[in-house]
């Protein structure tokens, strides 16, 4: 079946999966699961290089830098300046001017600061990013994101790691019928069918690592993530059956034996 | 002198150069971004930009994350 290519800022991406490198047993089971999930976008964090102990090897050792794109983050940003902050770092550090931004308003359910995540993407947009914000799955907010600039919105299906499934299956209805860039569902996939029904739902794409990243089997999550997304792709170009209260017969009703 | 790196007081016999700062540490001066006195520097003037005593230096790579 046809489908548009996964364009984000005018860049093409050949998997609608992208994928986290935290919290992975090891850096090479990381590797493995990239390459299992067939994702050609990876997220990373900005932090400040550990001076006192040089030893620990380098996340970039591990990814396959000419086949993955490198997307930081602003994780851990309380404030919009240290939001824009940490994207200008990343931009030094990385060779982009790509950031997924965050600017999270509360500790406990990592929740956005809408308020302060629509300013930031304002003030980065200026200085030439492509900016692609976390955000809750508000279709309202989604929209000012977008007024304010944004090249994707990223909906959360439910509280970052709570592997919990995608909450309001409405909003992200509506979100994406909203919204005139994709929209890519960010934090709360616990496994393959939550990331297949966010495809089904008309998700463009799906974001994520715990997931992934905490599985017993890293590699084998991320092999069924990958055929999640292709599954919930087609069934969503596909379109599904309505849903209906009573049964309708598959096999024809007449020429039943002995009647 | 004494500057401030990434938090933590570090020790310096004298001014130094971005670029001999990160050699000195062992750091591959490709994968990091360097905050100079809360300014970001530019890569290309690591070599040209030194560190005075009381400056602050922050040094941020790429890890793991989502």
């Amino acid at each position: 079946m046809n489908d548009s290519p996964f364009v984000i800022g005018g860049r093409t991406f050949r998997s609608r999966l992208i994928v986290g490198t935290g919290k992975y047993p090891s850096n090479a089971v990381m590797a493995q699961a990239h390459e299992a999930s067939g994702a050609d976008m990876v997220t990373v964090a900005v932090r400040r290089v550990n001076i006192s102990d040089r030893s620990r090897e380098s996340l970039l050792d591990y990814i396959d830098t000419a086949r993955m794109f490198i997307l930081p983050n602003t994780a851990g940003c309380y404030t919009a300046d240290e939001a824009v902050r940490t994207a200008h770092l990343a931009r030094e550090a990385g060779l982009s001017n790509w950031v997924k931004l965050e600017v999270i308003g509360d500790e406990r359910t990592l929740f956005p600061d809408n308020e302060a995540l629509i300013e930031a993407t304002r003030r980065l947009v200026k200085d030439g990013f492509v900016v692609l914000p976390y955000t809750n799955d508000d279709p309202i907010a989604c929209r000012k994101l977008e007024d304010a600039g944004a090249a994707a919105v990223m909906p959360l299906g439910a509280p970052i790691g709570s592997g919990l499934g995608i909450q309001n299956v409405n909003n992200m209805r509506i979100i994406r019928e909203f919204a005139r860039v994709p929209m890519i569902v960010d934090a709360g996939v616990g496994t393959a069918s939550d990331a297949a029904l966010a495809m089904e739902l008309g998700a463009d794409g799906v974001l994520m690592n715990t997931a992934i990243a905490g599985a017993q089997a890293p590699v084998a999550m991320a092999t069924a993530m990958r055929h999640a997304i292709v599954a919930g792709r087609l069934a969503f170009l596909a379109g599904r059956i309505p849903r209906k209260m009573y049964a309708t017969a598959s096999s024809p009703v007449e020429g039943l034996v002995g009647r | 002198m004494q500057i401030t790196l990434n938090g933590e007081r570090f020790e310096l016999d004298r001014p130094v150069s971005v670029t001999d700062l990160l050699a000195k540490l062992d750091i591959d001066p490709r994968r990091v971004a360097v905050e100079h006195n809360l300014g970001i520097l530019k890569r290309q003037r690591f070599p040209e930009v030194l560190v005075h005593e009381g400056d602050t230096v922050e040094i941020v790579n790429f890890v793991g994350g989502g």
